[in-house]
């Protein structure tokens, strides 16, 4: 309870800093599929390169490495190493029975990082937030063109893949839960109610962030909501935080912010790109650019919880952090 | 002030009732009535229980969408019948509307008097939608039960005035119930009020029942006090019960309607289930039937009730009605338009773009005037204004235009003889215009698209064509005497070839507004490199659509103001683009290179190509390539942004886009049968080595040629830690390694006929499939490229074996080993064509040739490399610095001019 109210106390004191990219900062360790597996999975049936959910197992101390270089950069917040960490998104490894343990180690992991950090700067407590993937599957859409009516995937397996991840982010000791780049608002709400019955039963309150993402040009999700849309399907559970992450760069993602920040009475969170991609999948953004572009959002008041997404590494959090606290939080 | 600021956000917006669909649906006091769609209803409409049952949901979903295209706010859609299975039907059918975007724009009221019909509805829609409905008739457990599901399922709720003794019947079991359910739902649940929405029971009037003569006042007067005592809350009703008793008579049910619901809403009801088809309008009632209906409503008089009944008697089937359920779009709906006036009708034609009845249309305008160039002037310029209009707004989209165009150009073909025989000029255009695209490059369609909606737009276009000098440009705009000079090019070096035209220009003192467009081209090239050239207006239009405006403003009288202000946007944008690029951080060349990408040679899988040496495909069948294309881009060229296929389904494009791609279909299939396009290719594997760090050494030797080098270049910019300094020789062995490599090249065409036959359908007025033809052979190379490179890695290299990849992988790159073509980022360097040419004798081979520019010819072709390494990557270059230009002049021989002439669009400042 106590460090609950801690994140709603610093909330209202300072704009808050998420961490920026994980898989960005695990490309750098140049992982060989040897390494994925590490001792334990050594003659696991299926290739596990590219898991890296996993490497929270196989490398913990590469996941705490990024988690402190966050915290060095300036974070208030980390995630843990848990988007993909549901049944269904495991699937594809045929790891599903791994799920607990791998957010369990994860949240653990940071947690530990996250207690240092606020040990050796107790004026600068820092947070954990459990992050909780949309999965890869859409429960709004088909993905069989000839078939609308078809879904791959229904509300209640999601319920309960997401309660399971959810049980055992609380349990690592995770201070906030971060269901992020919702790309179909249904799954989101399967998420939200697996939260909300895990509180229920377990007589607890814990923060929930929810971060959609807005696709393209168009300013909608994929499941076609617009922002108002999205954030009224969404606004039925307290939650701490409602904002933006991924797929678009801070330039573009400004407008759907303003329109949501408009709206809500919630705090405000965006963690954007470094930047489009270019033609190459490749995000160029540098911090200094970034920290310009995240400026304007202090500048207009929109924000409460800033961070980046796909791209960003310590140096982007850094510049973010510098000009952060130049800023007051956006008035809810 | 935080704290004001709170209360009145609070009592803005989170108080009132606020739903969703992929649209939100706020209830303010402003809304007035929200109006529920309620023919989806299988206890409601026949005809939907019908087609449920009979599972024909596609004409069911049409109920729905005939629904909102109605009008309907919020869609009820209730399964409730004893032979269906109500959680599929539901399940299926609301899984069905969230395909169709104009119906899934509006939130969904699930309605159901069975739980587990609303909690399977509850589980496939994303927005936020209204239960209908829960009560306390099975006591307070059940119910609190529900209404925390509700909650949790992030949805609204209508709560019937209902508890363990029955229906509310009178005023105060109505407040009681309603009262009492609010309390247990605030404060027991922490339900929303706002998202409370009570039922208090529309039952029939006029029964001849004593116990019925309150109902309807009862009703107006339980609104009213839940309106004033239970806040935030919302009262609903199904209106068309109260004429229960005098079904079979329209006119005096469509009375009742129209009154109840005035009086219901002026007592407080905001949303409710009303028949559209079954409403007058109340000012229209009759007025002595509006009393007697009146006095029944409010209990005036005794004998109200026998007053109305003698009076329905009186007018009973004196009217026939049609339903207006399911009146959905057949063949005499469709030429109904036929049947309008002349103008209309060519108005229609222009704008949906139909061509079958043009010329009688047009014909029969040419008999009504005096002169046949009226007709251009008036009846065609006036539908074509609509187009404009529509197409300005946003509200038509460019294949549109473009159909548009094709009826007007028909017209104006037909019209042209008599007018010649008249001999009295020609109409008057809105303004000349010249279009160009620049020397060295052959790309077109933007340009020709961009040429169709100015044509749209009454200007006159002269068109020059591909490769045209800068001499010609300045000559034709001197002598036609117009008024803007348009730029297009697609290639790279054609922004540097649009830079020296704006010297030509300026030099010959010209002073027309010159605007640059085409696919490389951007607000800051032509800001930095071309608008400080020349002292005229210099403008960048990055659609077609936004040409139409730019050169309104351009050529408007008095435009001084808006020259001004293109002109202080472009100086400030400019610079701070040089204000930027030059924070941007370099390396030397040599720093660069000591930082390549590693590849470690001892390790990494190199395959020996199965048959090494130049081969042919020619007359390449087609019909092969279909599978391969990627029709993405071919959208974006029309404008239409968005990924295939979903953009079919994009509810702003969506059907344009589905339109459009029936269109390239049929030509396509054209194509194939009757072989319109030839198709060849040639390919080469050699045995390779990088050398000195950046080139790639051909080891010709067995084939007795030449030893060949391809030069490649290398990123500059300062790179974050780990992060190698890229250039495609990195993932080629070094030759001191004294291990083996290879590397393949090839070039592909589709473009063999395109020409002739889009010179073919311009003859036929057809600019529509004049550009079709040529977007579709771009898509075809690039398809047959995709499909070479395949056939490369699993056949002829074999370096991989059992891959199984889709199109849609393929598009995303998800295959082992690159393909990266001279003149893109890896490689920006067109004259490594040139090499590629001499190599593989391409000219010689297949007949595609390289302009003075280094562009191919015919269009519809593809060059470049194949790296077969499994760790070679697409990369950017970047920009590269004065000292690598240097060595590379020195590695190509060329002066160093010359080589910053081919490399200048990534020259760092």
């Amino acid at each position: 309870m106590s460090i609950m109210s801690d994140i709603k106390q610093e909330i209202q004191k300072r704009i808050l800093v998420l961490d920026g990219a994980m898989g960005t900062m695990l490309q750098r360790y140049k992982f060989t599929e040897e390494d994925f597996r590490g001792e334990r999975f050594k003659d696991y049936p299926t290739s596990l390169k590219g898991n890296n959910d996993l490497l929270s197992l196989t490398q913990p101390e590469a996941i705490a490495e990024v988690h402190r270089l966050y915290f060095e950069a300036g974070a208030d917040i980390v995630e843990t190493n848990t988007f993909s960490g549901t049944s269904i998104a495991m699937a594809d490894y045929s790891m599903e029975d791994l799920v607990y343990e791998l957010n369990f180690e994860s949240a653990k992991i940071a947690r530990k990082v996250a207690d240092q950090f606020t040990k050796e700067n107790p004026e600068k407590p820092r947070f954990v937030a459990g992050s909780i993937g949309p999965t890869n599957k859409t429960a709004s859409l088909s993905p069989d063109v000839n078939r609308p009516e078809f879904r791959a995937i229904t509300f209640d397996e999601l319920r309960i893949a997401y309660k399971q991840q959810v049980e055992a982010l609380i349990d690592g000791g995770v201070d906030v839960l971060l269901v992020e780049t919702i790309f179909d608002t249904l799954n989101a709400k399967a998420a939200l109610f697996a939260i909300e019955e895990v509180k229920e039963e377990r007589n607890i309150d814990i923060p929930i962030m929810v971060s959609g993402t807005i696709t393209d040009a168009s300013g909608r999700t994929l499941s076609g909501q617009t922002v108002e849309a999205f954030l009224t399907s969404i606004s039925h559970v307290p939650l701490l935080s409602v904002g933006f992450n991924c797929a678009l760069g801070a330039e573009q993602l400004q407008p759907y912010l303003q329109r949501l920040s408009n709206e809500t009475e919630f705090y405000t969170s965006a963690h954007p790109n470094a930047g489009l991609p270019n033609a190459f999948g490749e995000y160029d953004q540098s911090p200094k650019e970034m920290q310009v572009l995240i400026e304007n959002y202090l500048k207009d008041g929109l924000i409460n919880i800033i961070g980046g997404c796909c791209g960003t590494n310590p140096e982007h959090i850094k510049a973010i952090a510098e000009v952060a606290k130049n800023y007051k939080p956006r008035l809810v | 002030m935080s704290d004001t600021k709170h209360q009145t956000s609070n009592t803005k917006y989170q108080k009132y009732l606020t739903l969703s669909g992929l649209e939100p649906l706020v209830v303010t006091p402003e809304s007035n009535f929200i109006n529920v769609g309620e023919r989806t209803n299988v206890t409601g409409s026949r005809k939907f229980l019908r087609l449920i049952k009979e599972g024909d949901y596609n004409e069911a979903l049409e109920v729905a969408r005939h629904q909102v295209e109605g009008g309907a706010q919020i869609l009820d859609v209730n399964m409730d019948e004893g032979m269906l299975d109500g959680k599929y039907a539901m399940t299926k059918f609301l899984n069905l509307i969230a395909s169709e975007p104009d119906i899934a724009r509006i939130p969904i009221m699930i309605d159901s008097s069975k739980w587990e019909i609303i909690e399977a509805g509850l589980k496939v829609v994303q927005g936020k939608s209204v239960v209908n409905s829960i009560s306390l008739k099975e006591g307070e457990a059940e119910f609190i039960h529900h209404a925390k599901l509700v909650k949790r399922y992030g949805a609204a709720v209508i709560v019937m005035a209902f508890d363990e003794v029955g229906q509310a019947d009178t005023y105060q079991r109505r407040i009681d119930i309603c009262k009492r359910s609010y309390d247990i739902l605030v404060n027991r649940v922490n339900f929303p009020p706002q998202d409370i929405i009570f039922d208090p029971n529309i039952f029939p009037v006029a029964t001849g029942m004593e116990a019925h003569r309150k109902n309807a006042l009862d009703f107006f007067m339980a609104t009213k006090w839940i309106r004033e005592n239970l806040p935030y809350a919302n009262v609903s009703g199904g209106v068309s019960n109260v004429s229960f008793s005098f079904r079979g008579n329209d006119t005096v049910r469509e009375a009742m309607h129209a009154s109840f619901l005035y009086h219901a809403i002026q007592h407080g009801m905001n949303l409710g289930i009303v028949n559209p088809a079954m409403l007058e309008v109340y000012d229209e009632i009759d007025n002595q039937l509006l009393e007697l209906v009146e006095d029944v409503f409010f209990d005036r008089r005794d004998d109200a009730t026998e007053r109305l009944l003698d009076f329905a008697e009186s007018v009973h089937a004196s009217r026939v009605r049609t339903s207006r359920e399911g009146t959905s779009r057949d063949l005499s709906v469709l030429q109904e338009w036929r049947n309008h006036s002349l103008q209309d009708r060519i108005t229609h034609a222009l704008v949906k773009g139909i061509d079958n009845f043009i010329i009688e249309d047009v014909e029969e305008a040419r008999l009504s005037v005096s002169k046949p160039i009226e007709v251009i002037e008036g009846h065609l310029m006036i539908g074509m204004n609509v187009v404009g209009d529509l197409f300005g707004s946003g509200k038509m989209f460019l294949p549109q235009v473009v159909k548009s165009a094709r009826v007007m150009k028909k017209a104006v073909a037909y019209l042209q003889p008599f007018i010649e025989a008249e001999k009295d000029g020609k109409a008057s255009s809105a303004g000349k215009i010249l279009m160009a695209t620049v020397k060295g490059d052959v790309h077109d369609i933007g340009k020709n698209i961009v040429s169709v909606v100015l044509g749209c737009n009454n200007y006159e276009i002269i068109d020059l064509g591909v490769m045209v000098p800068p001499e010609k440009i300045i000559e034709a705009a001197i002598a036609e005497k117009v008024d803007i000079i348009g730029l297009s090019g697609l290639i790279t070096p054609s922004l540097d070839e649009m830079a020296y035209v704006s010297q030509e220009m300026e030099k010959k003192n010209l002073d027309i507004p010159l605007i640059i467009g085409g696919a490389t081209t951007s607000r800051a090239h032509t800001s930095v490199k071309i608008a400080p050239n020349y002292s005229e207006t210099v403008v960048h239009i990055n659609d077609a659509s936004r040409a139409v405006t730019v050169v309104g403003n351009l050529l408007q009288k008095d435009n001084g103001v808006f020259k001004e202000q293109i002109k202080k946007e472009y100086d400030g944008f400019r610079e701070q683009f040089l204000k930027r690029t030059k924070q941007k951080e370099y390396l030397s060349i040599a720093e660069a290179r000591k930082n390549k990408f590693q590849i470690d040679w001892n390790t990494s899988e190199i395959v020996k190509p199965k048959q090494l040496g130049v081969q042919i495909l020619e007359d390449f069948d087609l019909k092969k390539l279909e599978d391969f294309i990627d029709w993405s881009p071919f959208f974006r060229s029309w404008n239409l942004h968005g990924r295939y296929p979903d953009i079919l389904e994009d509810d702003v494009v969506g059907e344009q886009a589905k339109e459009l791609f029936n269109d390239a279909k049929v030509l396509l299939n054209r194509i194939f049968d009757e072989k319109l396009l030839k198709a060849n290719a040639v390919f080469g594997l050699f045995p390779a080595n990088s050398v000195n760090d950046d080139d790639i050494e051909i080891q010709n030797s067995e084939f007795r040629i030449q030893n060949y080098k391809f030069l490649t270049l290398r990123q500059q910019s300062k790179k974050a830690a780990g992060k190698p300094n890229l250039a495609l020789a990195d993932f080629i062995a070094p030759k001191e390694t004294g291990i083996q490599d290879y590397l393949g090249c090839f070039c592909v065409s589709t473009g063999f006929g395109t020409e002739e036959l889009a010179k073919e359908f311009e003859k036929q007025h057809d600019d529509y499939n004049a550009i079709m033809i040529k977007a579709l052979a771009d898509r075809l190379a690039e398809a047959f490229a995709e499909y070479l490179h395949k056939e490369v890695r699993t056949n002829y290299w074999n370096y991989v074996q059992d891959e199984s990849l889709t199109n849609e992988d393929l598009i995303k790159e998800n295959y082992k080993g690159i393909r990266p073509a001279p003149g893109y980022p890896a490689c920006p360097d067109h004259l490594e064509k040139k090499t590629i040419w001499e190599l593989l004798k391409v000219k010689e081979n297949i007949g595609v040739e390289l302009t003075e520019s280094l562009a191919m010819w015919p269009a519809a072709s593809v060059s470049g490399y194949y790296f077969a390494n499994p760790e070679a990557k697409y990369f950017g270059l970047g920009k590269i610095n004065q000292d690598q230009v240097k060595d590379y002049a020195i590695r190509r021989g060329v002066t160093e001019a010359e080589a910053e002439k081919w490399l200048r669009p990534n020259l760092a400042d």
